[in-house]
């Protein structure tokens, strides 16, 4: 519990005039899941943007507060958000590879960091898909477009094209909400073995899916953040009436 | 219960009665879009006939040898005729325009949809629009009186030329490549740029690297269709480019095109006679071209990715 990946403090943001989050202070912590849930329009999505900065590039956002990501604030002068995004992969919530190769997808990060030797990616392509379980299902067409493939496995080349960058931390906003139930599972139990090696942040909608795959979840409503614990704990004994209310399925 | 069959019947009366009347109007849209479905066609497809017999005629009716033709220059009106200098002026003008008005035609299109988006719709969309809306003479009236006079004392030659062609073309294909572009460039979706945001691209990047390659089927089509129009072109090229029937040397040469020729010298043929039927045969070669313009576009548009 010592390590923590990313403290939140005091953040607030507004779109336009509209707030968006309210005061929020949350402290993640390292190669652990972190669930976030809670009704559309709560925040969620938002405040997972703002963990890799994306969020700035909606016109006429404004922010306040502090985001420390290993210590050092991201919102600090002279800090780029590409340096960030390297860290801090993401994974959207529809399938969203470039239409180009498979191979091309994995090895974009790399090769707009200027990696070009072939055998580096190579390699780094055959380990990305073998971690993101879909190399046996691509290994003999790597060189064909990636948007041929099912929506499950589309997915899953863009988690490989989110850890081929070697982050430390993926953001996953709804990563299952457009697949099958079996492509869902596949992606959970990928979000299981990834565990070891990353920090992964999940917005989701489906509690159930919070409570299977997170050790650690946090209940957002109208942009404050109501109830942050130990997955168990929030679903077996919830301390907020709204958190109750919420998981119970009394709204939402 | 008896509410809601009520309501099934009401709504299957609603059904019938719409249906007598229904079948009238639909009777009459059929007809009207398929007779302006057929009129198109068979327009197309009479003047193609009427060109081709108009034009083959110089090949059979007077003799003249379409390798001759299509090879050799020297354009005197007689059976001996080459229009070779007017193919090759109307092929640079076309590529020399479209060299001139791709680069800045897709990189305007790029600013006014991914680096100025406010700015550019509201200021840089209009201009465009204004650009097309202007007839060709005026064009050509601005090149005569600013393109040619600019040549002629700052880089040389009499003015009239090739250059003098190809910047005045390239400016008139320069709102239709943009447009295009623009709206090929809009049409990608954001989810593939918020990919690349993602993974730590910059906007430069994500422009070159995701956007440039995904958009790259419709900016050729937007390319090969201004190229189309360049190559059509009459009026403008011929007020600026000097309309002399050998083959240009260099840039600053004053040249011919075939729809230069074409307007120059059809008011001065008899129907009938050989000359008349050479320009027949330049206006064939025209549509051809375009045929292989519309082929072209086909095949590119048919490799679009998304």
């Amino acid at each position: 519990m010592d390590n923590h990946t990313y403290n939140v403090e005091n953040l607030n943001l507004w779109y336009g005039n509209n707030q968006a989050l309210y005061e929020i202070k949350m402290d993640i912590p390292e190669n652990e899941v972190t669930a976030i849930i809670g009704p559309s329009g709560c925040g969620k999505s938002t405040f997972l943007k703002t963990l890799n900065r994306m969020v700035e590039m909606v016109p006429g956002v404004k922010l306040s507060g502090d985001i420390n990501y290993y210590g050092n604030n991201i919102f600090r002068s002279g800090y780029h958000p590409e340096e960030l995004r390297t860290k801090v992969g993401m994974v959207f919530q529809h399938p969203n590879p470039f239409p180009k190769s498979i191979y091309e997808n994995v090895a974009f990060g790399a090769k707009i960091q200027g990696i070009r030797k072939k055998s580096v990616l190579d390699e780094m392509v055959e380990k990305s898909l073998k971690q993101a379980a879909i190399w046996d299902e691509v290994k003999d067409r790597l060189n064909s477009n990636a948007m041929g493939l099912s929506g499950g496995q589309q997915q899953r080349v863009c988690i490989a094209r989110a850890i081929a960058t070697q982050p430390d931390v993926i953001l996953m906003d709804e990563p299952t909400s457009a697949l099958d139930p079996i492509s869902t599972l596949r992606v959970e139990e990928l979000i299981q073995e990834l565990k070891e090696h990353y920090t992964i942040i999940i917005v989701t909608h489906n509690m159930q899916q919070a409570s299977r795959v997170s050790d650690r979840t946090a209940f957002f409503l109208n942009g404050e953040l109501v109830e942050y614990d130990n997955t168990d704990r929030i679903f077996s004994n919830p301390q907020d009436r709204r958190t109750e209310d919420y998981i119970s399925g009394k709204f939402g | 219960m008896a509410n809601a069959q009520k309501s099934e019947t009401n709504n299957h009366r609603l059904l019938k009665s719409n249906n007598s009347s229904s079948k009238k109007n639909e009777g009459r849209g059929k007809f009207l879009v398929f007779t302006s479905a057929v009129i198109v066609i068979i327009a197309t497809i009479a003047i193609t006939v009427f060109l081709g017999y108009k034009g083959i005629r110089t090949f059979f009716v007077y003799d003249v040898s379409l390798w001759n033709f299509l090879t050799t220059t020297g354009w005197d009106g007689t059976e001996n005729s080459g229009a070779f200098a007017f193919i090759f002026g109307s092929f640079a003008v076309t590529f020399l325009a479209a060299l001139f008005a791709a680069p800045l035609g897709i990189g305007s299109a790029i600013f006014m949809t991914e680096i100025a988006k406010k700015w550019g719709q509201k200021f840089l969309q209009p201009v465009i629009e204004i650009l097309v809306g202007i007839p060709s003479v005026v064009y050509g009236l601005i090149g005569v009186t600013v393109i040619v006079p600019l040549i002629r004392n700052h880089v040389g030659g009499l003015g009239f030329s090739l250059l003098a062609g190809m910047i005045v073309v390239g400016v008139m294909i320069l709102p239709t490549i943009t447009s295009i572009s623009a709206d090929a460039i809009k049409a990608i979706p954001s989810d593939i740029k918020d990919a690349s945001y993602g993974l730590g691209a910059t906007r430069w990047q994500t422009i070159y690297k995701v956007i440039i390659p995904a958009a790259l089927p419709s900016l050729m089509t937007a390319i090969v269709l201004g190229m189309a129009r360049a190559f059509g072109e009459a009026l403008a090229v011929q007020m600026v480019i000097g309309n002399v029937k050998g083959l240009p040397e260099s840039l600053l040469d004053s040249a011919a095109t075939l729809t230069s020729i074409i307007t120059l010298d059809m008011p001065h043929t008899t129907y009938g006679s050989v000359h008349n039927s050479l320009l027949w045969s330049l206006g064939l070669i025209l549509l051809i071209m375009s045929y292989v313009f519309i082929i072209i576009i086909r095949f590119v548009s048919s490799r679009r990715k998304i």
